[in-house]
């Protein structure tokens, strides 16, 4: 058990190291841009705070345990420890919960990067706009990078007008029927950016015109598949911060065993030290148990200081104080 | 005539050795991170062999890590020398293990400055190299459906995009080789049948570039073909066009970015060198220290400690001596294992 307490702060250092790693600087990739709330970044905060506060606990622990072999240093940790119990399992718990989080805002998550991409794709052209003259070069490293074209697929390009007006030549023919096809004025083409082409496709890549065989030689569209990216960044998004977290979720799962079980050895240090405290012969037998009373009377003992530290912050008048008494015996029964 | 003298009473000997054992583990672990390094360039390397035609830029990371490796070595069998110094019981079973240590260790240690001079000198052959590759995969970018070229039109296209480069000199390479396939030419259309009449060898060559050139921070939708014309495109003019395309040849940028990896691994490479020869120096002072108590009854009397017993160049000249000794030593014995009549024929050879 002594090795243990030696080989948990260790432990914990890589476990935060592995969090910081990977948590905000991935969130953060430039794919804010395309994240329409962030609301999502309350997972990685919280292994974060935890993974903090997981290197202080078993810093403690550690302590704690080299204090144990020596009964008369081992008492100076007796009002430590009813805190430091409480506040480990907190944390130990919120280790739990984000697990939990990260899959449970998967939903989320998706409905975010969909506003987040349709605004990205409506802007692609406003490259003149301040506010919005990065969104085309984001889109393009994106749809690069995670090799996916459009929200759902290539197709809601077909939709929004991506070519700026400033380099549309009006006086030309072409534009004017194409514009004039289109109850809102818009230069819709059936042709998609460049940052959708598949460099895996043995043929020069064809951007415009693509739901038109006859533009091109030896072209079918319905059977072409290797031309331009067929998933959908959505999509492709979605996988990819899933597969993080399931990595991370299973460490975290793991970490989060590991430190359970410290905390109940060094509880179970902790009751079985008391019995010799004060004892004439430190080797005898002893001992130790996790709770003292049940979970609930348990419990209750722990959360009643913190509700009469809420109650008394509430000023109450002198007549009103068996009535507090009475709220308070009430609170603590329901 | 001693080389360099220095005294060493019993404290600073035992001092010496200490201090010489941390730097051994130190000197292990940045032998450790070289051979990491070397592992990593020569995968870095490997990854862009198909647009490299030679592999000579190879020998810089070989060295690296055969150097890596064997300095891990040296320096454990150092750490063990200075442990077995402060027992003078212990310390003559190294005797006649250390001078050929010794050598082979300088050897090696100077390996490491080669290997730094070698990243510098072998440049041009890098950018000669690079040069032939990236105009073979031009050239071969539309032969995807040739076995052992198809994956060319890939690897140029990632490469393109990944370093942000266009070319092997510059965006214009690609107006020079037929980078469409017939496969997807209509030879019955007019346009083609014009362009393929207007070349002596009867290419479609065309003033356009694929799509890995475009450049994502330009501010309208790419323009890669009738990149000469400004006529097609509206609001185009192509002498003042910068951020269409990429405007790097892709032989400089990876020249560029190799030559950036040597630079970050040159100062690493040149602190374990100096750190090895720290290394070897002292422990040399250690050995010859260490032999004047060899035998002495009282081990704390003061010794002196030197590099080499005489001058170097008389050093030399002996360890030639000793290594024609050892020569004509494995001649004899191969002949005496024959006849003895041919022994003086053998030694003829010897005395040349």
């Amino acid at each position: 058990m002594l090795l243990s307490c030696y080989v948990f702060p260790h432990q914990s250092a890589r476990v935060l190291e592995l969090h910081l790693l990977s948590s905000p600087s991935f969130l953060h990739h430039g794919d804010t841009h395309v994240m329409d709330n962030t609301d999502i970044h309350c997972v990685p905060n919280t292994l974060m705070i935890v993974g903090l506060a997981s290197m202080g606990i078993n810093y403690f622990a550690s302590r704690i345990c080299q204090d144990a072999l020596d009964p008369g240093r081992f008492p100076r940790w007796k009002t430590f420890l009813k805190p430091y119990f409480g506040c480990s399992v907190f944390f130990t718990t919120l280790m739990l919960i984000s697990v939990i989080l990260s899959y449970a805002m998967k939903g989320s998550l998706e409905t975010s990067l969909k506003i987040g991409l349709k605004n990205g794709i409506r802007f692609y052209k406003d490259t003149d706009t301040p506010g919005r003259c990065f969104q085309k070069q984001t889109i393009d490293h994106l749809q690069m990078e995670f090799q996916c074209c459009g929200n759902n697929d290539y197709k809601d390009w077909f939709e929004v007008q991506w070519i700026s007006n400033r380099y549309l030549d009006f006086s030309s023919k072409e534009v004017k029927d194409c514009i004039k096809s289109n109850v809102d004025g818009r230069y819709l083409v059936d042709g998609v950016p460049f940052s959708c082409c598949n460099p895996s496709s043995p043929r020069p890549c064809i951007q415009y015109k693509i739901t038109n065989n006859t533009a091109h030689y030896n072209y079918d569209h319905q059977t072409e598949e290797l031309n331009i990216f067929i998933r959908g960044c959505r999509e492709a998004l979605v996988n990819y911060y899933m597969g993080l977290m399931n990595t991370i979720g299973a460490v975290v799962l793991s970490v989060f065993l590991l430190q359970s079980s410290v905390l109940a050895s060094v509880r179970l240090l902790q009751t079985s030290m008391e019995a010799v405290a004060g004892q004439e012969n430190v080797e005898i037998e002893t001992e130790g148990y996790l709770l003292e009373k049940g979970v609930k009377e348990t419990f209750m003992e722990y959360v009643d200081p913190v509700l009469k530290l809420l109650l008394l912050n509430q000023v109450t008048p002198p007549e009103a104080k068996p009535e507090a008494g009475a709220t308070g015996t009430t609170t603590t029964t329901s | 005539m001693v080389l360099l003298k220095m005294k060493f009473p019993f404290q600073k000997r035992v001092r010496l050795a200490q201090g010489l054992w941390l730097l051994s583990w130190v000197a292990m672990f940045s032998g450790a991170i070289t051979f990491a390094m070397g592992v990593f360039l020569k995968t870095e390397l490997h990854r862009r062999s198909e647009v490299m035609h030679s592999m000579d830029i190879h020998i810089v990371p070989n060295l690296l890590m055969a150097v890596g490796l064997a300095s891990v070595g040296i320096n454990i069998c150092a750490g063990k020398v200075c442990q077995d110094s402060l027992d003078p019981s212990r310390f003559p079973r190294w005797k006649t293990f250390l001078p050929p240590f010794f050598c082979f260790s300088v050897f090696l240690t100077s390996l490491l400055l080669v290997a730094m001079i070698l990243s510098f000198a072998l440049q041009p052959s890098l950018e000669e190299s690079l040069k032939i590759g990236l105009k073979n995969g031009i050239s071969f970018y539309k032969d995807t459906d040739t076995p052992g070229r198809c994956f060319q039109k890939e690897t140029i296209d990632r490469l393109q995009i990944e370093f942000q480069c266009c070319g092997n000199t510059n965006y214009r390479d690609w107006f020079e080789v037929q980078w469409i396939s017939n496969r997807y030419l209509d030879f019955t259309s007019k346009e083609v049948k014009d362009r393929v009449r207007s070349n002596v060898d009867g290419r479609y060559l065309l003033d356009g570039v694929p799509f890995s050139c475009c450049n994502p921070a330009s501010p309208r939708p790419c323009i890669q073909y009738s990149l000469r014309d400004n006529s097609v495109h509206y609001n185009y003019e192509y002498q003042t066009e910068e951020l269409n395309l990429y405007s790097r040849g892709c032989r400089q940028a990876l020249v560029s970015y190799y030559m950036g990896l040597m630079n970050t691994i040159g100062p690493c490479v040149l602190f374990d060198f100096l750190l090895q020869m720290a290394i070897l120096v002292s422990l040399r002072y250690l050995q010859t220290a260490m032999e004047g108590v060899i035998g002495q009854e009282n081990v704390e009397i003061e010794t002196e400690g030197y590099i080499l017993e005489k001058g170097v160049k008389e050093t030399l000249l002996e360890t030639k001596e000793k290594v024609k000794r050892l020569l004509q030593l494995a001649q004899v014995g191969d002949a005496s294992s024959t006849t003895p009549g041919t022994q003086p024929e053998e030694e003829k050879p010897a005395t040349a």
